[in-house]
């Protein structure tokens, strides 16, 4: 058995393996299929200052090895959150990171100070929701606002503060770079790429806001990519996530430079698929007789 | 709730209609805990999403549930080649069932379409207290209609083209039914607009209904909120979700 623990700036987790925000609600669905402690750590649902009711349906979409989706942040609100889903999540032996919007920078300020006298151990700031006009995508595309939003949030908050990064970029290192200047403790990438599919029968676009995020293995190569740039451009840790759907490819990911690595898209082809990734990184661990998956990380040779 | 994922062996396969196929399938933990209205999420093998389909039928004795679906694209007609003795992978059972009252005396059970298996538990359960309504395109695409005649509940079969039944939609018998009287639910499934005449018949008529509804669903278990829809509780909008929430829905509920 491999020690599978890391540590994401100064945070312990006892193994890498986060299922990513939005695939898992507050997971207490999942509960009924696997115990929450099994899991290193879990990124909650996207959270605003109020309630938001999201996007019409259909928000889903099949595509060729992965899916689009475009929920655009429903969620009760933070106040709903830190009175009861948090609390109960906070039993459970696993590192919480409370996943965060805004339409504005003052909004996502507001809602991490509202997270300042709660117990909460990190908190995941997502500049990048493809899925909402005002916010989300808007920050994480725009150079002077992701580095205003990022300053803003942290401004706000002592808490561990990782800055989820949007792909739909030119460059995912600049942006990476300016949210470290801006305050970040960590970034985590890559939300979600920006697609759309169409009914060629009705003319329509599948999904009902006509354009969604897309994620599950079509898009792992891409976030090998991105995590292996931006890790070599800042000093500051990199959460991997994109299509991750194996044992090997959070290894490749770590490999890339992600110091820990989140779940999506995975999970709803196999509800599993967290508890199973974490089996088969152990048993690859093994297999080459490395002691520890902190010895993987940002070991790729390149050319 | 109380739902499993596992692989459970097809012990029957049959195509009952064009692109219609029913399996039955071995999974006694899951038919302990199954009711009528809920659905099962299968995995289609090289697909990232699972495909939600609703429970035709449910025995506890054998432990198996039937399952009718229609190939509807590329992910139907994958679980569509299965065969007897293939493993199939379902997280079941899911959803909000229907409401089963046995102090009912009449139930008027409408399926349009591929919206009719759902219907076949209610009627096993009503048995004759149940009028099972059921609409299709055509006399080649009628399903299931031996199937609730031996649960002893009345059917009327009607078609769009009128080759065979009643030359018409599900709504003229439920109409003619409703002003008889003496009903106490109407349990319907089928495609949007259909329910949508239904649920207006029996607000009209003031007959408790529940529909069962479907959208493109990610999780199935309601932590995505990917199903979501527009309901309203408490005189307030609220997007629901059709995988926990529903697919049941008391039809004042939907907004259209």
């Amino acid at each position: 058995m491999a020690d599978l623990s890391v540590k994401v700036c100064g945070v312990d987790f006892k193994n890498p393996i986060i299922p990513a925000s939005g695939v898992f609600g507050y997971g207490r669905e999942y509960e009924e299929l696997f115990p929450l402690d099994k899991l290193g750590g879990i990124a909650t649902k996207g959270t605003t200052l109020h309630l938001r009711t999201g996007n019409l349906a259909p928000r889903i979409a099949e595509t060729p090895a992965g899916m689009l989706n475009s929920v655009g942040l429903q969620n009760p609100g933070i106040d709903h959150f830190i009175d009861t889903e948090l609390p109960y999540l906070l039993t459970k032996d696993l590192v919480v990171l409370a996943n965060i919007a805004g339409s504005t920078p003052d909004e996502c300020a507001e809602v991490a100070a509202k997270l300042e006298s709660t117990d909460v151990h990190m908190i995941e700031l997502n500049i990048s929701c493809p899925n909402v006009k005002q916010g989300g995508a808007a920050f994480g595309t725009s150079c002077d606002m992701a580095a205003e939003v990022t300053r803003k949030v942290r401004a706000a908050t002592t808490k561990p503060l990782v800055v989820k990064l949007s792909p739909n970029v030119t460059s995912i290192a600049d942006i990476a770079k300016l949210v470290e200047a801006a305050g970040a403790d960590a970034v985590s990438l890559i939300n979600t790429l920006l697609g759309m599919r169409i009914d060629i029968n009705t003319g329509r676009p599948i999904l009902r806001n006509n354009v969604g995020g897309m994620s599950g293995p079509a898009v792992f190569p891409i976030a090998v990519r991105m995590v292996w740039q931006v890790a070599n451009a800042v000093n500051i840790p990199v959460i991997g996530m994109g299509g991750v759907s194996s044992g090997r490819d959070a290894i490749e990911l770590m490999m890339a430079g992600a110091s820990a690595v989140q779940v999506g898209a995975a999970i709803f082809t196999d509800p599993y698929a967290p508890v199973r990734i974490l089996e088969e990184m152990n048993e690859w661990l093994d297999s080459k007789e490395i002691a520890s998956v902190r010895d993987i990380i940002g070991t790729v040779k390149p050319w | 709730m109380k739902y499993t994922q596992g692989q459970y062996i097809i012990t029957e396969k049959m195509a009952i209609a064009r692109e219609i196929y029913s399996f039955t399938i071995s999974c006694t933990e899951v038919a302990a805990v199954a009711a009528a209205g809920q659905f099962v999420h299968i995995r289609a093998n090289g697909f990232t999403l699972r495909r939600p389909i609703s429970i035709c039928g449910i025995d506890k004795e054998k432990g198996t549930l039937r399952i009718v679906f229609e190939i509807r694209g590329e992910g139907t007609a994958e679980i569509a080649k299965l065969n007897k003795g293939d493993l199939v992978d379902m997280l079941a059972p899911l959803g909000r069932g229907f409401t089963v009252d046995d102090s009912f005396k009449k139930v008027v059970l409408v399926g349009g379409g591929i919206g009719t298996p759902p219907m076949l538990p209610l009627a096993k359960i009503y048995g004759e207290r149940a009028v099972a309504i059921s609409g299709f395109r055509n006399s080649a695409a009628a399903i299931l209609q031996d199937d609730f005649k031996s649960t002893g509940a009345e059917t009327i079969l009607c078609t769009d083209d009128g080759s065979a039944g009643i030359h018409g939609f599900v709504t003229q018998p439920l109409t003619d039914l409703a002003k008889a009287g003496g009903i106490d639910m109407v349990y319907a499934c089928g495609p949007m607009p259909m329910l949508k005449g239904i649920a207006a018949i029996c607000k009209e008529n003031g007959i408790r209904c529940e529909i069962s509804l479907e959208e493109r669903m990610a999780c199935g278990i309601g932590a995505c909120l990917g199903c979501a829809c527009r309901t309203q509780r408490n005189d307030e909008e609220y997007f629901a979700h059709v995988c926990k929430d529903g697919p049941v829905f008391n039809a004042e509920e939907v907004l259209w």
